[in-house]
């Protein structure tokens, strides 16, 4: 066996310029922004499905669509916005790019894997959406529960899990790689409690992925079955089990929840320290509350299932058990707060979609420990409530992180500043959107509007047409944020390599970085967030990869 | 003399708990009340939306503060204090919310305990000697179900209350409606009346997908499994009408699957029945009669 030298990889036949974006690229960083574009294409068509559902929902009877259309759209929504944009796009996307880079590594420590676990998405994205046009797309909710999956028109669902099964596999492959590459490719000298917090997000989030997504495609496949030669696995009919279908989805699909959650508490971990200039607080601490979230957020699946016929003993222990993730979840946001007092904050739109993320979050949280009690729950589930709920973790958390994470790293990325006033438009029109659209639902499922209906009780109207306003506001601030990102790729003010002062090591290279992200040798980052007035700070401007290797300036 | 600084954090975090309780305690979002366990809820409710009050004026109070306090000024390039950590602090905020939710934990207990959630269902075992292929057999008529729903129940809240007079009903749902059959009187309905006041126990099934009994005013959900009888117990205690909806995505209809209780006051309720009564009026009064 040969081990290749650094520059054998140059030389390969890697199309170099911008073809390389559609090509087998192994470059984890062409990689990262193939996830990260590819997500946000799924994101709009995503949005555009929610448009639909908003527009449907404006009126209490069912008349801008077909009633199949309209379980057809909400279910695409669902899987699309879970499957194809946050989950990719936080674990894929920013991964890729981020983890070499932290861990001192020149790739991923499995190319290949990376990106063919890529190259899985398009066509699982394209047979999803595609089978809207073609067959029909399934009908039951992203959560597919039987008996309603068994007897909607079958190709959609065979369809829909297929293309579930395709990116399940690629979520595996990319939480393999992203294991091995934290455990096994730290560069020498770089000990795990020294790296970025991302890191740590990152490999919690892996081993979660790792050991639950395996079950979903176990429990697909069964489904699949029932539905092609018509085993009886969960078919009542023939003797089978829904439940069981239930306690066997929701084993995947609430760790889904920490799998989309997770990589955004480390982002915001890596953004937050940087501008309001001090150090992350409380390192340790952050670390052992993400692998209790890992711990915990294995034991709380059937808290989706309080109605569903589940035995006292189990209820109990599954409110327990959930109400208990409140406390490393609390953890992390008072470390959050902690790292902002008493700092320099730029108030610039990475930090105001940061703040916002902790203000969003911190609501959902709230909500989320009240559907954890079940008394509370009973009423609630499966209501607007819920949709709210969820709402304000995977869009008010993650997808504000993502923003945030995007006027972040754009200069990383491609070399160029955004601009500012654009980005604080954006923050302004998705902040008031968002919470129009989602905070009203909360009030229309305490009061009796069921999740997933096209018609409702006429006295919800009112609330509902707030809702969809709010919508249109969210689908309005994407333009400025379009705008600012096309543009600003060839017209941004240019960022050089560290526009931020940021002492993590994917700073301490050129932007764009370069093919193997160092010139020379990796920087020794031990302190990524040594911030604050030290008299022995290093200038970063001055630092080199030796200086930081061999310790010159720190503690 | 400037105020000292641990006494004006405590004087926030007394208003703070003071207008969280304020809000809990006026706020008004449920709908109306009109079962007994729906008291028990709201005022679960009320805890929890205090306890959130002020949880979360809290945290967007400190965010906002460190916002407007802590920006930096203009032509300021310094960094903020390298504060790492502080474990006593990192102490407190991990036994806070941890004592917080353990009491929302048992204090849910006790509400679902007193909602009638923790009475014993039958035991497992009991489940496994049932024929599976009996269970599927959800027809309205399906009287053998009727018989002995204790053995067979699987979940539900209020199971097995213990009480004397309860009105049966046994609930069949199917895309998309519910159909409510009276095994005293045999009277089948779409809608379904009860008497004020009087325990009702609702032996459900389902016939082709899962649907969910929801009655908002009662605070009462239960999925309708197929494969799975259900009871469901719950007392009225309003007169009045109340939407019935399903709450489980059934199919393209989902939307449109929704019924009516009617909560009538005794008297009502008697003649209701024996209109409704397809045996002659004479034999409905004569079931109906010796129910009290």
């Amino acid at each position: 066996m040969t081990v290749a030298a650094p520059n054998d990889f140059q030389e390969s036949l890697q199309p170099q310029g911008w073809l390389r974006y559609f090509s087998f690229s192994l470059d984890h960083k062409v990689i990262g922004l193939q996830y990260l574009v590819t997500g946000f294409l799924f994101y709009f068509i995503g949005g555009a499905m929610a448009g639909v559902i908003r527009a449907e929902l404006a009126s209490p009877i069912s008349d801008f669509v077909s009633r199949e259309t309209y379980n057809e759209v909400l279910t695409l929504h669902g899987t699309v916005m879970i499957f194809l944009w946050i989950v990719p796009v936080v674990n894929g996307g920013f991964g890729n790019y981020l983890i070499p880079f932290y861990v001192g590594a020149r790739d991923m420590a499995f190319p290949r894997l990376n990106a063919v676990a890529f190259w899985m998405i398009p066509p699982a994205g394209i047979l999803l959406i595609g089978s809207y046009f073609i067959t029909g797309a399934a009908q039951s909710g992203w959560t597919a529960y039987p008996p309603l999956s068994l007897t909607t028109p079958a190709l959609g669902q065979v369809v829909w899990i297929v293309s579930v099964l395709l990116l399940g596999g690629s979520s595996i492959f990319g939480g393999i790689n992203f294991i091995a590459t934290i455990l096994k490719l730290r560069r020498p000298g770089l000990q795990l409690m020294q790296l970025p917090m991302y890191c740590w997000a990152m490999l919690g989030t892996s081993i979660l992925v790792v050991l639950s997504t395996p079950v979903l495609a176990g429990t697909l496949l069964l489904l699949s079955f029932d539905i092609v030669a018509h085993t009886g696995f969960f078919n009542p009919a023939l003797g089978g089990n829904v439940v069981v279908y239930q306690h066997l989805f929701w084993f995947y699909s609430h760790p889904a929840v920490y799998i989309m959650v997770l990589p955004a508490f480390g982002l915001v971990s890596e953004i937050l320290p940087i501008h309001a200039r001090k150090p992350l607080f409380g390192y340790t601490t952050m670390v052992y509350s993400i692998l209790a979230i890992v711990v915990l957020g294995l034991v709380v699946w059937a808290h989706h299932m309080f109605t569903s016929g589940t035995p006292p003993w189990m209820r109990l222990f599954f409110t327990i058990a959930t109400s208990f993730i409140a406390v490393p979840t609390g953890i992390k946001f008072f470390n959050w707060l902690a790292t902002l007092w008493g700092g320099k904050l730029a108030l610039n739109s990475a930090m105001l979609f940061s703040c916002a993320f902790i203000v969003n979050f911190v609501f959902g949280g709230i909500t989320g420990v009240a559907l954890a009690q079940v008394p509370f729950d009973i009423h609630v589930h499966d209501t607007y409530f819920v949709v709210g709920h969820f709402h304000y973790i995977v869009y008010g958390g993650t997808v504000f992180v993502i923003f945030a994470s995007i006027y972040h790293w754009y200069p990383k990325f491609t070399g160029r500043m955004l601009n500012e006033d654009l980005g604080r438009l954006h923050f302004l029109l998705t902040f008031v959107g968002f919470n129009l659209c989602f905070a009203p639902q909360h009030w229309l499922g305490l009061n009796g509007m069921p999740r997933r209906v096209a018609e409702y009780d006429p006295s919800f109207t009112t609330l509902n047409q707030i809702s969809s306003v709010g919508a249109l506001l969210m689908a309005i601030s994407s333009l400025p944020f379009l705008y600012n990102v096309l543009v600003s790729a060839f017209r941004g003010q240019v960022a050089g390599d560290n526009p931020w002062n940021a002492l993590t090591p994917e700073w301490l290279t050129s932007s764009p970085p370069p093919v193997e992200n160092w010139i020379g040798e990796a920087p020794l980052v031990k302190h990524p967030y040594g911030y604050g007035v030290d008299e022995d700070t290093l200038s970063v401007e001055a630092a080199t990869g030796r200086d930081l290797w061999s310790g010159a300036g720190r503690r | 003399m400037p105020i000292p600084s641990s006494l004006v954090t405590l004087l926030v975090g007394m208003a703070l708990v003071l207008s969280g309780l304020w809000v809990g305690y006026n706020v008004d979002l449920l709908p109306l009340a009109a079962s007994t366990n729906a008291p028990v809820y709201d005022s679960l409710f009320r805890v929890l939306f205090s306890i959130g009050t002020i949880l979360f004026l809290g945290i967007v109070g400190l965010v906002v503060f460190s916002l407007v306090r802590f920006r930096r000024r203009a032509g300021d390039q310094t960094d903020g204090l390298a504060i790492e950590g502080n474990l006593p602090l990192e102490l407190v905020w991990t036994a806070i919310p941890a004592i917080v939710v353990l009491f929302v934990g048992l204090y849910s207990y006790d509400i679902y305990e007193r909602m009638g959630g923790m009475s014993s269902l039958n035991d497992h075992a009991a489940m496994h000697q049932m024929p599976a292929m009996e269970t599927m057999e959800a027809s309205v008529t399906a009287v053998e179900g009727g018989k002995e729903p204790a053995a067979r129940v699987w979940g539900g809240i209020g199971t097995g209350a213990g009480e004397t007079n309860v009105l049966p009903v046994e609930v069949t749902a199917m895309q998309f409606a519910f159909i409510f059959h009276y095994p005293e009187g045999d009277i089948t309905s779409g809608e379904l009346h009860v008497p004020n006041g009087r325990p009702v126990e609702l032996r459900m099934k389902a016939n082709d997908v899962i649907h969910a009994f929801w009655v908002p005013q009662f605070r009462l959900k239960q999925d309708v499994i197929p494969g799975q009888p259900t009871v469901l117990t719950f007392t009225p205690t309003k007169a009045g009408s109340y939407p019935i909806i399903c709450a489980e995505l059934c199919g393209p209809y989902h939307g449109g699957m929704r019924s009516t209780v009617v909560v009538h006051e005794p008297d009502a309720y008697d003649a209701w029945l024996q209109k409704n009564s397809p045996v002659t009026a004479t034999v409905a009064s004569a079931l109906s009669t010796p129910t009290a």
